[in-house]
């Protein structure tokens, strides 16, 4: 058992990460890699929502019927993000001006859906915590890798802490000013996803269409 | 789904039967519905009501470090109560343009908040969209050199951007006239367009320029092109925001013409404050 439990939590981090695999929740990672420590945050805000969602979820799976079922997950992923957004207000104020709405869009974010609807609804509550905690590590994994390339070439700082001194504050580096605006994450994330790939080529997807040769008449 | 189906085992307790229906029937899904969104509201909002004191603590202290901010007094790390107190708070009557003792500067800020009849009057020109309502009062900031003369005011201003009321601060330097500079504290505009409203090399922009002509007209203005006063009157609008930078235009000039601040700054010049 402990060994299932070991997998869950390893498995999203490459083997099966909601990022570069399944390619889920990209919209918020492009919004908070800015900075590490935004993404830290939003790491641990998703990581809770997205286990409390997963084992309450499955707490109730016998519970909630089929036909009400995405807007019971919904309301208690909703309840989650609130709680989440109210104690940053109330203990990180700083932190929650800058996440600002991406809070609230927790909510949207695809992979704590994805996980209430394909595992906790069929799978008992520790199981689906530990899932949720795995597949919220996973997310964040991808998003300090991203946070750390954008803030160490965008603004020559670590977690706030000056590593390359920038020429407007009398340094060496000129800072690459692409790297703070939002499509910069997409061209990192999908360098991550071909290194992961040529790494994994398990995770290579066959094609869907074949150019093909036909003869011809 | 399966262990809520062993209802052949037909029990005596109307409860009992009710739970051991499948999960699908009519009555258990309004069941399940009711109950869940009856708990989800009230964990919220206990979460809400418990921790709304830290949460108006936090923003407190936000729009000081904002006032010291404008005032270009704040540094990294240091004390905002202590650096705060070196402001001289102020409740000022609009219309007039003198201060006013008729409310204690803390029960004033809770009756604007409620939009208490008394402290807040009706408006019909309403340009910087405040919903037809205006505070007749407002607390202002003095910030004095040290041999005790009048360095900087320090305004509230507000107004509908696009999405939003933007809130902030204005400084303005002892003339009356000379910008010192200008920063919002609370919007939702859009991040990266609007909300480069917080953009330090946008607000740099606003330091030096000037609110009125030699004439005394209000000439500042924020758009694209320089207004005919010239470029000392004009800040570039943000690129990509043009309806953020419209609503930012309006409530300057509201501000800081005869509805808004004007009978004050026109004190300030005088030298009287």
């Amino acid at each position: 058992m402990a060994q299932t439990y070991r997998k869950q939590l390893i498995d999203p981090l490459v083997d099966n990460n909601p990022i570069t695999l399944q390619v889920l929740g990209i919209c918020s990672a492009l919004a908070v890699t800015s900075s590490l420590k935004v993404a830290f945050v939003m790491t641990i805000a998703v990581t809770l929502v997205t286990a409390f969602a997963s084992m309450f979820i499955s707490m109730l799976r016998n519970h909630i019927p089929s036909s009400i079922r995405i807007i019971v997950q919904m309301v208690i992923i909703a309840s989650l993000v609130i709680l989440v957004d109210q104690v940053l207000k109330a203990y990180a104020f700083e932190i929650s001006k800058t996440l600002a709405v991406f809070v609230g869009l927790i909510i949207t974010n695809c992979i704590v859906m994805g996980r209430a609807e394909a595992f906790a609804m069929k799978n008992p509550p520790f199981a689906s915590f530990v899932d949720g905690v795995g597949n919220g590590l996973g997310y964040g994994l991808i998003l300090m890798l991203v946070g750390f390339i954008r803030e160490l070439f965008g603004s020559g700082t670590l977690f706030g802490i000056t590593v390359l001194p920038t020429v407007n504050n009398g340094g060496w580096y000129l800072p690459n000013g692409l790297l703070l605006l939002p499509p910069s994450a997409f061209f990192i994330i999908g360098l991550l996803i071909w290194a992961f790939r040529t790494w994994k080529p398990a995770q290579v997807e066959e094609r869907e269409h074949k150019i093909q040769t036909i003869e011809a008449h | 789904m399966s262990d809520s189906n062993t209802n052949n085992t037909k029990s005596k307790n109307p409860i009992a039967r009710f739970f051991a229906q499948p999960a699908d029937a009519p009555s258990k899904t309004i069941f399940v519905a009711v109950t869940l969104c009856l708990v989800a509201s009230m964990i919220v909002s206990a979460a809400a009501v418990a921790l709304r004191p830290t949460q108006e603590a936090n923003r407190l202290k936000d729009k000081q470090v904002n006032v010291l901010q404008v005032a270009g007094v704040y540094e990294e790390g240091i004390n905002v109560t202590e650096a705060f107190a070196a402001f001289e708070p102020h409740l000022l009557d609009i219309k007039t343009g003198e201060f006013t003792d008729k409310f204690d500067i803390a029960t004033f800020e809770e009756l604007a908040a409620k939009d208490d009849p008394s402290v807040v009057k009706d408006i019909s020109d309403d340009p910087a969209g405040l919903g037809g309502k205006q505070q007749m009062y407002r607390v202002v900031y003095l910030l004095r050199d040290a041999d005790g003369g009048l360095d900087k005011v320090i305004l509230p201003v507000e107004g509908y951007g696009l999405w939003s009321t933007l809130y902030g601060f204005i400084a303005v330097e002892e003339n009356a006239n000379d910008i010192f500079g200008l920063q919002f504290y609370q919007h939702g505009e859009t991040p990266g367009l609007g909300a480069e409203v917080d953009n330090p090399r946008w607000k740099d922009l606003w330091k030096g320029k000037k609110l009125f002509t030699d004439k005394g007209e209000l000439a500042i203005t924020v758009a694209k092109t320089a207004p005919p006063a010239g470029k000392d009157y004009h800040i570039d609008g943000l690129a990509g925001a043009t309806l953020t930078s419209v609503g930012v235009d309006n409530l300057i000039k509201f501000w800081m013409g005869e509805q808004g601040y004007g009978p004050f700054l026109e004190r300030v010049k005088s030298g009287e404050i």
